[in-house]
């Protein structure tokens, strides 16, 4: 089993990433730069938080243009999972993989946190096992989270059992207060109509283990680690 | 040859910067401002290929990287 972090100029949690899933996780890892081309040989892809080419434009938009991006398309295509976090979600978003679009946070602050999210679907290789409902401390750290889509959007995402985690209280309780950045319907996560590719804006890399005030994020790495042996991976 | 391309944010994208702006303009006494919107204008120099081929270049070079259409509009002025 072998997983790939992806990094881009400006990434700067690929080696939380990589220290999750090879240090604390235990399975190999290996960093893949952006120009390379091809993820053969890789059995699921992580693309990590930062601000690639210093977000520029828009957050992910110079990224979604680099070479292995079309290789994560063709690799998502075929079922590999693949999980974004924070800026690797705006680059899946900016990248046509995930619906919808990231806006500056509505209190017009950088958030930088520890939340609690809902989890809504374990329909994700990275969700696999987790119970619907189960509320996990992970932190955010972005200034454009605000997740936005369009009415029809929002409604076919609600309907196709597409989002993943939406930020809640710690009883799990979605309140207005609960919502760090203005997301519409608190979504704080959202998968693909397949449900390979995971988009989040949180950061479990960053709390995979206890020493770091919650280890909650490492469920998710564990997840897809059982989902890829289920598969002989 | 030159153009000009404005990138806003579409109307019921809610722009948190556009508002503070607003209370802001009400806050050093200029009143009467309703609503402030932030975009983008961007300056571009182009080689001489006509308006028309300009414009569908430029088109094309907004859909796929220069707006967001999700939460964008763009316009695009070449100057003859």
């Amino acid at each position: 089993m072998k997983t790939a972090v992806l990094v881009f100029p400006g990434s700067n949690c690929d080696h939380d990433a990589y220290h999750a899933l090879k240090h604390v996780v235990g399975v190999d890892a290996e960093f893949v730069w952006h120009r390379q081309s091809t993820l053969s040989g890789y059995d699921a892809v992580v693309i990590p938080g930062g601000f690639t080419y210093g977000d520029y434009l828009r957050t992910g938009a110079m990224a979604k243009l680099s070479p292995v991006m079309d290789a994560v398309r063709g690799f998502a295509a075929a079922g590999g999972p693949v999980i974004g976090i924070c800026n690797g979600f705006q680059i899946l978003l900016e990248a046509g993989l995930l619906p919808g679009a990231m806006i500056v946070n509505d209190s017009l602050r950088f958030v930088c946190d520890y939340v609690h999210l809902r989890t809504e679907t374990g329909r994700t290789p990275f969700t696999r096992g987790i119970p619907a409902g189960k509320v996990l401390k992970i932190p955010v750290a972005h200034y454009q989270g605000n997740y936005f889509a369009d009415e029809k959007t929002l409604s076919a995402l609600e309907a196709g059992g597409q989002v993943a985690f939406r930020y809640c209280e710690p009883s799990g309780e979605v309140t207005p207060s609960s919502n760090p950045n203005g997301s519409a319907n608190h979504i704080a996560g959202i998968c693909n109509g397949a449900g390979n590719v995971l988009g989040m804006m949180p950061h479990p890399e960053r709390c995979a283990e206890e020493v770091l005030g919650s280890a909650d994020g490492r469920l998710l790495f564990d997840a897809m680690v059982s989902w890829l042996e289920e598969r002989g991976r | 040859m030159k153009a000009k391309i404005y990138v806003t944010l579409r109307r019921g994208v809610l722009d948190p910067q556009g508002k503070a702006i607003t209370a802001s303009l009400g806050h050093i006494g200029i009143g009467g401002v309703e609503d402030v919107r932030v975009g983008k204008y961007m300056e571009v120099r182009l080689h001489d290929m006509g308006k028309e081929e300009a414009t569908r270049r430029l088109d094309e070079a907004c859909r796929r990287l220069l707006a967001n259409t999700v939460i964008e509009d763009y316009r695009i002025e070449v100057e003859g």
